[in-house]
């Protein structure tokens, strides 16, 4: 029996939900409502109705003292009531709560799903109703709606019942695929059908491969047809997909430079520049080496102390946020949580570090087809990370958002996740894993659904109008919290050898890549625990459904394994074998769905050969009468309330950044809590002082003008960053993750050569400052189609590089923050400020592009850095920022609303080179490597020895006055109060 | 000397249970242990060894159906292997003189368990609710509180003000009818008040107090004083470098005295 149990508020609970709703109509779609109230509906299916009591009188689903509820309509005194529910298949969290808990009670199968009502009351027309469904409240992709007048209402009161159930036969059904008889053109139309997102020549490679004499006879003994099954093409083409093989990072690339008129010949970006970069620089640390597992793991590993190491994994979860931010983004996070958790022996989950990119919120043109208002895509993301974070108990310690027009196209959305490993565990090292022949394939977790299949193949595609929805997936941060809590147990116990997650290409992936290290596998699909009838053998096989880990369990702790899951209420299947067969072996039952060679799996992919070529971009001279500003107090406050320089604090608050009982340096500083911090920093361990920073650095603003300046300095910007907070310039590791737009040129990329040039620019300067910085890069991501077509419009992202950092300092005690922290404190500003204007968030204000982009001058960074954490060792720093966005004069305010102090400072104290900068220069060029300090008076004469012979200069005082006054030479040229440039500074995103 | 043993209970979403551990270690009790929901039903693990229950921070089920209530109903409900009733070994816990601390998540369980307030020492009937935050978000920051000397709560003797952080979005206290609340206030239930730190009385005044809770009630005790229930989280101020102007200088009492309130009374 089918019954929805409606739960309203008793009329004395105020209806704060609903007051949130009627503020977002308001400043989201500009409409006027009065009010609006929400009835919440749990559709339950397989209860009696003497059950049914027993639920509405015990509250099982409600609370006493909160609401009233029944199983009829509650809805009354209203003008328009909506309805939203989920589509069948569509991950119900709240729903399987439900589900479970009344379950526990009746003992019995109980589906319950759950719908909302929104009653609204105000002046609104249908067509204005349609558009709060739509553009507010229900993305139609995952969920359905409907709404009726008051009028209908009272004429039929209630909404018919709908249970979003996903019906489907079982099937084993295994379709033949013969490629043989293709011609090239159909091929790529196959591929293109299937949604391969394989090329002709992998195509082709695929085809040849079935015609091989031996391949076709150990498939005749085993009665397997001559051509590839669904399975197999699949599974190929997931495995050989851009996202998990990284062919533009591995490809051989013909580099022309036609500014040097060179061209050389680059045999994989990834092994010359990024792994080859890491390698010199361990060498060079030879005993002093920190890092234990690189580029291999899900996670990348160092020390940090003689019982513990570090991981750090970043990802990016770009094209299903587009299409659903909330779910995208959530499953974002949870997902990464999952590298670490799969990484050695697993690691317990320490923190995350966020960092997005979106169009700008208050976007008004129009949106071409399919895309989402970004303001919309900005607050989906950010409850999706919300919900992702807090719920799995990870504290988001830091992170940043970057607004550029063209992330209309595709956002990015970046998540981090640093983990922990005892370094020995049982006798092993935790880093460590294997799979041993004969042991066990285990899947835990979630079940298998047909979310997120072909995520992998479609995050290799660009975004269009028709992007398949089923590569939206909706995560469940609780059952993940409870699989890792069984997992971190088992380990523990040495449960098992090996341990890997399912995320892109699900079970074809992580078995794939584990039976990598006995040399193949056995497995069984149909053992696998399905959320649903109807899905096809190689469904299951694809499918990304979330929350799912694989182990390779040896036989001896089989059954205490599974009866741990059963215990803890977590699901584990033993689903096969790790074999040496040399095979990929699937089978769903006794019938073979998929037997390919393990080598030609993983090892048949062929290059890509890619050309690139680079011809400078010309960019006009900025001319000095161009950027003359009138009023520079009010200029400063217009910068301050630019989006890329404004608080955050809306976004910070709502994340947890304090969960575990480790953090020492917020998010947010100062006297009054809503400073910016440069860096996050945490005690990992809670019995000792021992701290781990973290930091970012991003800048795809110089992207335009040449992304090897773009990247030189988004790995300063993280360094900077990191010392900023007195992390240590000698224990850095860091993570690159690229997001591109699609480098090969075709058709649709004409310019495909230049931005190839621009990811082989970004590369080579990963290797030069990374090795000039002494920084190895120990995991990393690329995501390389962030391009839209759509509306007869293509837009692409910019190319992007997120550079995290993660340093470990002895003394947590040595850290410092932004905040101004006393009156009559002396201000030094360390490093050279040139006329780099280029990419600036001056000339962006002013509207302009060109100048010059600025350099990184590596050695004389390295040397301050290194200088600047003796100085914060010998506690002779009170107060550190860094030099970003906005300059000078946006660090210099910072400083200032952190600690509500004033400051007076002479700009002509400012090291310039040339000499002749003029003052808006001065005050917003954005050279790298810079950082301002304030030392107390009685420290003065020491810091100044240690910083002896290195551009620094004193440039003023902090004053009790909380006022920033600007000297040139002693003479006043301007000043702003604290009060209005904090104001400034918070006015734009106080939501 | 009585021992202090103190049991700290996660599982289902529960995600503070290794800092209050930590926090219920640096109290000074004599063991601690953690252990999950399933432990005690595998009964690897009983109520009874123990004299201090914490019921630490985190979402229970993902907050779905509400914070806290489909643990509610699990605790209700739910039978070890040999067909003990949990509800029956929490009953016995509180008749035995012993401590129980819930933070957070664990104050929303024990609300809605009845545990608290039980005015007229009706326990395990719900009395009031912990509901959504008046700004209807999550929030994470450092309150302000006071400390109602006058309330029989064991945990927060000799305390007067705390800084803590929250880190909620429901925490409004919610009583069933107007003269709950009442009842709460002459009888002294409410331990703990959200305050303004400029006159340091109780306050509504977002973002002072956090959540809107009236009288600004961040914690509630029982009539015996030997159930404490707060939503700041105690065991996150476990070390100078929590506080979040630490770098100024700026200091105040650890979060971890609550805990060693208790470790104190059992002691004695």
């Amino acid at each position: 029996m089918l019954a929805r149990l409606e739960v309203a508020l008793r009329p004395e609970v105020r209806d704060v939900r609903g007051e949130k709703i009627a503020r977002k109509i308001k400043e989201h779609l500009n409409l006027d409502v009065e009010e609006v109230r929400i009835i919440k509906g749990y559709t339950i299916d397989g209860l009696e109705a003497k059950e049914l009591d027993v639920v509405l009188k015990e509250h099982f689903l409600s609370d006493p003292v909160l609401h009233k509820v029944a199983f009829e309509p509650l809805a009354q005194d209203f003008d328009w009531i909506i309805e939203v529910g989920f589509r069948p298949g569509v991950t119900d969290n709240e729903g399987k709560t439900a589900s479970y808990t009344l379950e526990r009670i009746f003992k019995k199968t109980i589906q319950v799903y759950t719908s909302e009502q929104f009653l609204l009351k105000g002046n609104l027309d249908k067509s204005q109703v349609e558009h709060i469904a739509k553009d507010l409240l229900a993305n139609e992709l995952i969920q359905r709606f409907s709404y009726r007048s008051f009028a209908q209402w009272k004429n039929a009161p209630g909404f018919p019942l709908v249970a979003p159930k996903v019906t489907g036969q079982a099937s084993t059904e295994v379709e033949i695929i013969p490629l043989a008889p293709l011609s090239a053109q159909e091929l790529v139309q196959l591929s293109k059908d299937r949604v391969l997102a394989l090329s002709l020549q992998e195509m082709e490679v695929i085809r040849d491969y079935f015609n091989l004499p031996a391949v076709k006879e150990a498939r005749a003994r085993l009665g397997l047809a001559p051509h590839p099954t669904d399975a197999e093409l699949e599974c190929l083409a997931q495995t050989w997909s851009e996202h998990c093989k990284h062919k533009i990072f591995n490809a051989r690339i013909t580099y022309e430079d036609r500014e040097k008129q060179k061209t050389e010949v680059i045999d994989s970006l990834f092994k010359t520049y990024i792994a080859g970069s890491t390698q010199k620089i361990r060498e060079l640390k030879g005993e002093k080496d920190y890092c234990l597992s690189v580029f291999k793991d899900n996670a990348g590993v160092i020390k940090f102390d003689r019982d513990l190491d570090v991981c750090i994994k970043v990802e990016t979860h770009n094209s299903p946020s587009a299409l659903d931010p909330y779910g995208g983004a959530l499953t974002g996070i949870v997902g990464v949580n999952r590298d670490p958790m799969g990484t050695g022996l697993g690691a317990n989950l320490l923190c995350n570090t966020d960092v997005f990119c979106f169009a700008s919120p208050f976007f008004k043109g129009e949106l071409p087809p399919r895309l989402l208002h970004p303001r919309r895509v900005m607050e989906g993301v950010r409850e999706g990370v919300e919900h992702g974070g807090n719920k799995s108990g990870i504290p988001t310690v830091n992170g940043g958002i970057v607004f550029e027009e063209r992330y209309l196209g595709k956002p990015l959305v970046f998540c981090g996740t640093v983990g922990t490993i005892p370094h020995e565990i049982k006798g092993r090292k935790g880093y460590k894993k294997k799979a041993q022949v004969g042991d066990y394939i285990v899947m835990t977790g979630g079940r298998i659904g047909k979310d997120g299949i072909h995520g992998a193949t479609f995050s290799s595609e660009e975004l269009h109008e028709g992007s398949p929805a089923t590569a939206v997936q909706i995560g469940d941060p609780i059952t993940q919290r409870k699989m890792y809590d069984f997992i971190m147990r088992a380990r523990d116990l040495g449960l098992y050898n090996a341990i890997t997650d399912n995320g892109a290409g699900g079970l074809s992936s992580s078995v794939g890549e584990m039976a990598e290290d006995t040399g193949g596998c056995d497995l069984d699909l149909s053992k696998a625990p399905l959320k649903y009838d109807g899905l096809k053998p190689w469904e299951i096989l694809l499918s990304e459904a979330q929350e799912r880990m694989t182990l390779a369990v040896p036989e001896e702790h089989l059954e205490e394994f599974l009866q741990l899951a059963r215990e803890m209420d977590v699901e584990a299947s033993v689903l096969g074998r790790f074999v040496d067969s040399g095979k990929f072996l699937v089978r769903y039952g006794e019938k073979i769905v998929a037997y390919l060679d393990m080598h030609f799996l993983h090892h048949g992919l062929p290059q890509m050969e890619l050309k690139a070529v680079w011809e400078k971009p010309k960019f006009p001279e900025i001319s000095q009468d161009k950027i003359r500003v009138g009023r520079q107090d009010e200029f400063l406050k217009q910068m301050l309330g630019r989006l890329n320089i404004c608080s955050r604090e809306y976004v910070i608050r709502q994340y947890d950044h304090e969960v575990q009982g480790g953090s020492v340096i917020k998010p947010l500083v100062g006297v009054l809590s809503d400073g910016p911090a440069d860096a996050a920093v945490l005690r990992p361990v809670l019995d000792k002082d021992r701290g781990l920073v973290v930091s970012n650095g991003i800048c795809p603003k110089f992207s335009d003008y040449d992304t090897y300046w773009m990247m030189a300095n988004a790995i300063d910007e993280a360094i900077r960053n990191c010392v900023a907070v007195g992390g240590d310039p000698n224990y850095l590791a860091g993570v690159d993750n690229f997001c591109w737009c699609d480098p090969v040129q075709s058709e649709k990329t004409p310019d495909g050569h230049y931005k190839l040039a621009q990811l082989v620019r970004a590369n080579r300067a990963l290797a030069h400052f990374c090795q000039a910085f002494q920084v190895p890069c120990i995991s990393g991501k690329d995501s390389m189609k962030n391009d839209y077509t759509g509306g007869g419009q293509k837009i692409s992202i910019p190319p992007t590089v997120l550079f995290s950092l993660i340093s470990v300092i002895e003394d947590i005690s040595w850290c410092q923050t932004s905040d101004f922290k006393l009156p009559e404190e002396e201000i030094y500003l360390l490093g050279l400020t040139r006329r780099e204007l280029a990419g600036s968030e001056f000339l962006a204000e002013l509207g302009l592009k060109g100048g010059d982009v600025p350099q990184v001058d590596v050695l004389s960074a390295r040397k301050r850095y290194l200088t600047l954490h003796e100085a914060f060792k010998q506690r002779l720093i009170t107060a550190c920022h860094d030099l970003s966005d906005g300059g000078l004069g946006v660090a210099l305010a910072e400083m200032a609303i952190g600690g509500r102090l004033g400051a007076r400072v002479d700009l002509a104290q400012v090291p310039c080179c040339p000499g002749d900068l003029t003052l808006e220069e001065v005050l917003y060029s954005e050279s790298a490597s810079r950082l301002l300090v304030t030392v107390r008076k009685e420290n003065r004469d020491r810091f100044r020895a240690l910083f002896q012979g290195q551009v620094i200069a004193y440039l003023g005082e902090t004053t009790a006055l909380p006022e920033l006054v600007f000297h040139y030479k002693g003479e006043k040229l301007f000043s702003c109060s604290v009060e209005e440039l904090t104001r400034a500074w918070k006015a734009t995103l106080d939501w | 000397m009585a021992k202090v043993k103190v049991l700290v209970i996660t599982g289902f979403g529960t995600n503070c249970e290794r800092e209050s551990a930590y926090a219920a270690r640096q109290a000074g009790a004599d063991k601690v242990d953690i252990c999950f929901f399933s432990d005690l039903i595998q009964e690897k693990v009983f109520l009874k060894d123990y004299n201090f229950l914490v019921f630490p921070g985190g979402f229970l089920d993902g907050d779905d159906l509400g914070g806290a209530q489909a643990a509610a109903i699990r605790w209700k409900y739910a039978k070890t292997i040999s067909g003990t009733s949990l509800r029956q070994e929490l009953e016995n816990f509180l008749k035995e003189n012993k401590i129980i601390l819930g933070i957070c998540n664990g104050f929303q369980l024990l609300t809605k368990l009845g545990l608290l307030p039980a005015l007229e020492n009706n326990y395990f009937e719900r009395q009031v609710s912990l509901s959504y935050n008046d700004s209807a978000r999550f929030e994470d920051r450092w309150v302000w509180l006071k400390v109602n000397t006058s309330s029989p709560c064991i945990f927060t003797k000799n305390l007067d003000y705390l800084y803590l952080p929250v880190r909620h979005g429901e925490g409004k206290v919610i009583p069933f009818s107007s003269q709950i609340l009442t009842q709460l206030e002459e009888n002294n239930l409410i331990a703990l008040q959200y305050i303004s730190p400029q006159n340091k009385q109780p306050t509504l005044e977002y973002p002072y107090n956090p959540n809107g809770s009236p009288l600004g009630i961040a914690g509630l005790t029982d009539p015996s004083g030997r159930i404490l229930g707060l939503m700041p989280h105690p065991e996150a101020y476990n070390h100078p470098t929590n506080h979040p102007k630490w770098t100024r200088g700026v200091t105040s009492p650890l979060g971890t005295l609550i805990f060693a309130n208790g470790v104190e009374y059992l002691r004695q």
